[in-house]
């Protein structure tokens, strides 16, 4: 099991810059002593990487289970944050112990193989559209069809792909997650200095995105669907918590009407988005608080949306101790090996929804065949989050000792 | 071995998961079977009213209906089959004694932007009593800014009321095959948010559709499908178009007929 205990230093240039560059750390921010892997995220961010997939199908009898239908946040929100927290908690401590050019040279790194990730999944997506293009005549879509209108251009497509500018529904974590990254090491070497106020820095520019309209284009036209302008909040808010944050907060968080604003605020999330599915309730709920409150804005993460993950967070932290045994347990195991690799697993999650949806489209089925393919793909996931782990754990382990790599998976960072 | 067991775990649990929804398949419906392209009834009811069709209709008035939309509110090469052709049907069955005048006006690649610059000058041209403006897919495909769009049908709701037209907005279809490839929820909730605005009755053409694409009437998946299907659909399409009208003037009376 690679711990976050493992050597930073472990590589080869770590160790040559690391000497000149450890005099420079001045520790403001702490980082948690033990080595002991925190199993809580790696469960939360496999339930968030299953829940992305499901989410990706079409709707079926398992999108009922996403938390999307019971409240304004879902499990973008969770992965997002999780891999703030992962990768402040990963590279913080190369930054703290290597320096800044070693954390930086370590993150461009991660963010490469991200990268390399998305465009892999993009030709996936390319082999897809190209296939439904070319095989797909419907009168009654003809005018939908036009969507694949792009295929003839493939030079400019594929080029403002590469640029992160053309990023196909259902590909919008990835760029995001690389533009986050891109920034951590301004980031961490700011939360070194200062951690409140790089939070009050990204609250700051999270304001300035709502008032301003800051936004991303991308191509042919549009914006970007994930606002990185807005969703870094989330990411700083994660690597703010696991720098010290999180301990500095446990007195609200343990407290009792924390809990109970916590509490209040699901419910009536909760009612608000019954009345989405139940359109029979509508007319209960008061025009006013209608129009204050809709749209709720996916793209620049509207304050509802963030105070719903926080209401859930709080109370997850509250009533799941770290030290709960069931996370130990083995019906646990697949979620968290999956979590463990989010990377990876996130990949091959919208790789199977690209394939769920041509096995749909082939094969003409009714409820029960859309939840088996939910099914399969999540058991799928599983088995491949444990081959990898294999893979590290045994068939690597003669090949190359835990070092540099040893971290990487939790840092996985977790696209 | 305890992975193994892990996954053998996991396959039970695969396994009645499966099952659930199989079994849920099975049972017969207590119901008798519903008729092709049926509506759950909330679908087609609307809190918002048609104060001028009704009065139209009232007095024995024609009614004047201008359909303006892109090019999912026709069939290439089989206009007498799409929704505005049967929706004009089906008001004509329902008010034997109305002239029912409609025009269709298609704006095949514009945005809600581009169009509602050109909504008051139709108006003014064709003088309607109402004007259904089916919207959403154009900019959905561009990927407009959701903001924008909303915005747009703001301006084109309140031309078109100044200019003394009773609206009904009607939303994107539902396409589970570009379900990949085009973002449907934000447009989708934008239009939304001005029906309520405004309260303009909003046609939800896409969960009808969804509906019936779930309870299995079409097979919107299917790619084996020549003219036919669509000519179902929007038959479907007009005459559930026609009951929510028909509701929303308040002249369900005279609907049941």
């Amino acid at each position: 099991m690679s711990s976050i205990a493992d050597p930073i230093a472990g590589s080869p240039v770590a160790e040559a810059k690391a000497e000149a560059k450890v005099a420079a750390a001045a520790p403001a921010i702490t980082l948690p002593a033990t080595g002991e892997r925190e199993l809580r995220l790696d469960l939360f961010r496999g339930l968030a990487l299953w829940l992305i997939f499901i989410d990706h199908l079409p709707t079926n009898l398992l999108t009922w289970l996403t938390i999307r239908n019971y409240g304004f946040s879902d499990a973008t929100e969770i992965f997002i944050f999780i891999s703030g927290y992962t990768a402040a908690f990963v590279y913080g401590r190369a930054m703290l112990e290597g320096g800044f050019v070693i954390a930086t040279a370590r993150i461009l790194r991660r963010v490469w193989q991200i990268y390399v990730a998305h465009v892999f999944l993009f030709t996936i997506f390319l082999a897809e559209i190209s296939y439904v293009a070319t095989s797909f005549e419907n009168p009654l879509y003809s005018e939908e069809m036009g969507i694949m209108d792009f295929l003839k251009q493939p030079d400019v497509t594929i080029v403002q792909a590469l640029l992160l500018r053309f990023r196909p529904v259902n590909m919008d974590v990835l760029p995001l997650y690389i533009v986050l990254m891109l920034f951590l090491p301004l980031i961490l070497w700011l939360m070194k200095w200062k951690p409140d106020v790089t939070l009050g820095l990204s609250v700051l520019l999270y304001a300035l995105t709502w008032q301003f309209d800051l936004y991303l284009s991308a191509y042919p036209n549009g914006f970007w669907a994930f606002n990185p302008f807005a969703w870094q909040l989330l990411f700083v808010f994660g690597a703010w918590c696991a720098l010290g944050g999180a301990r500095r907060m446990s007195r609200i968080l343990s407290s009792n009407i924390t809990m109970w604003i916590c509490i209040v605020y699901l419910v009536a999330a909760f009612f608000v988005t019954l009345t989405w599915y139940v359109p029979q309730l509508g007319h209960i709920m008061p025009k006013v608080i209608e129009q204050w409150m809709y749209p709720i804005n996916k793209t620049d993460l509207d304050v509802l949306r963030f105070a719903h993950f926080l209401a859930l967070a709080a109370l997850t932290v509250r009533f799941l101790p770290r030290d709960w045994p069931g996370l130990k347990s083995r019906w646990l195991r697949p979620l968290i090996l999956c979590g463990q690799h989010s990377l990876e697993i996130f990949c091959l999650g919208v790789f199977l929804a690209f394939a769920g949806h041509f096995v749909l489209a082939e094969v003409s089925g009714g409820a029960a065949l859309h939840a088996l393919i939910s099914v399969c793909g999540i058991l799928i996931m599983c088995g491949m989050a444990w081959i990898i782990s294999w893979y590290k754990h045994s068939a690597d382990k003669g090949a190359s000792k835990k070092g540099a790599d040893g971290n990487a998976d939790l840092a996985g960072g977790g696209a | 071995m305890k992975s193994a067991r892990t996954m053998l775990g996991l396959m039970l649990l695969a396994a009645t998961l499966a099952a659930a929804p199989a079994r849920a398949g099975d049972t017969p419906e207590p119901a008798p079977p519903a008729p092709p392209c049926d509506v759950p009834a909330y679908l087609l009811t609307s809190e918002s009213s048609l104060p001028k069709v009704t009065d139209a209709v009232k007095a024995n008035q024609p009614l004047n209906v201008l359909v303006v939309g892109s090019r999912s509110s026709t069939i290439p090469g089989n206009e007498a089959s799409a929704y505005p052709a049967t929706l004009q049907a089906a008001l004509k069955e329902a008010f034997p004694a109305a002239t029912i005048d409609l025009s269709v006006e298609l704006q095949a690649k514009s945005t809600a932007e581009e169009t509602a610059g050109a909504l008051v000058k139709l108006v003014e041209a064709k003088k309607p009593t109402l004007v259904i403006w089916q919207t959403g897919t154009v900019d959905a495909m561009r990927a407009i800014d959701p903001d924008d769009f909303r915005t747009a049908i703001n301006e084109g709701v309140v031309a078109l009321r100044g200019a003394g037209a009773d609206v009904v907005l009607v939303n994107l279809q539902y396409s589970p095959r570009t379900e990949t490839m085009i973002s449907a929820p934000p447009y989708l909730d934008n239009i939304k948010v001005v029906a309520q605005q405004h309260d303009v009755p909003l046609f939800d053409r896409f969960a009808i559709m969804k509906q019936w694409s779930d309870a299995g009437y079409f097979d919107l998946f299917s790619t084996a499908h020549g003219v036919d299907l669509a000519k179902k659909v929007h038959a479907c399409l007009g005459r559930a178009l026609a009951k929510f009208v028909i509701d929303a003037a308040h002249l369900g009376p005279v609907q049941q007929n």
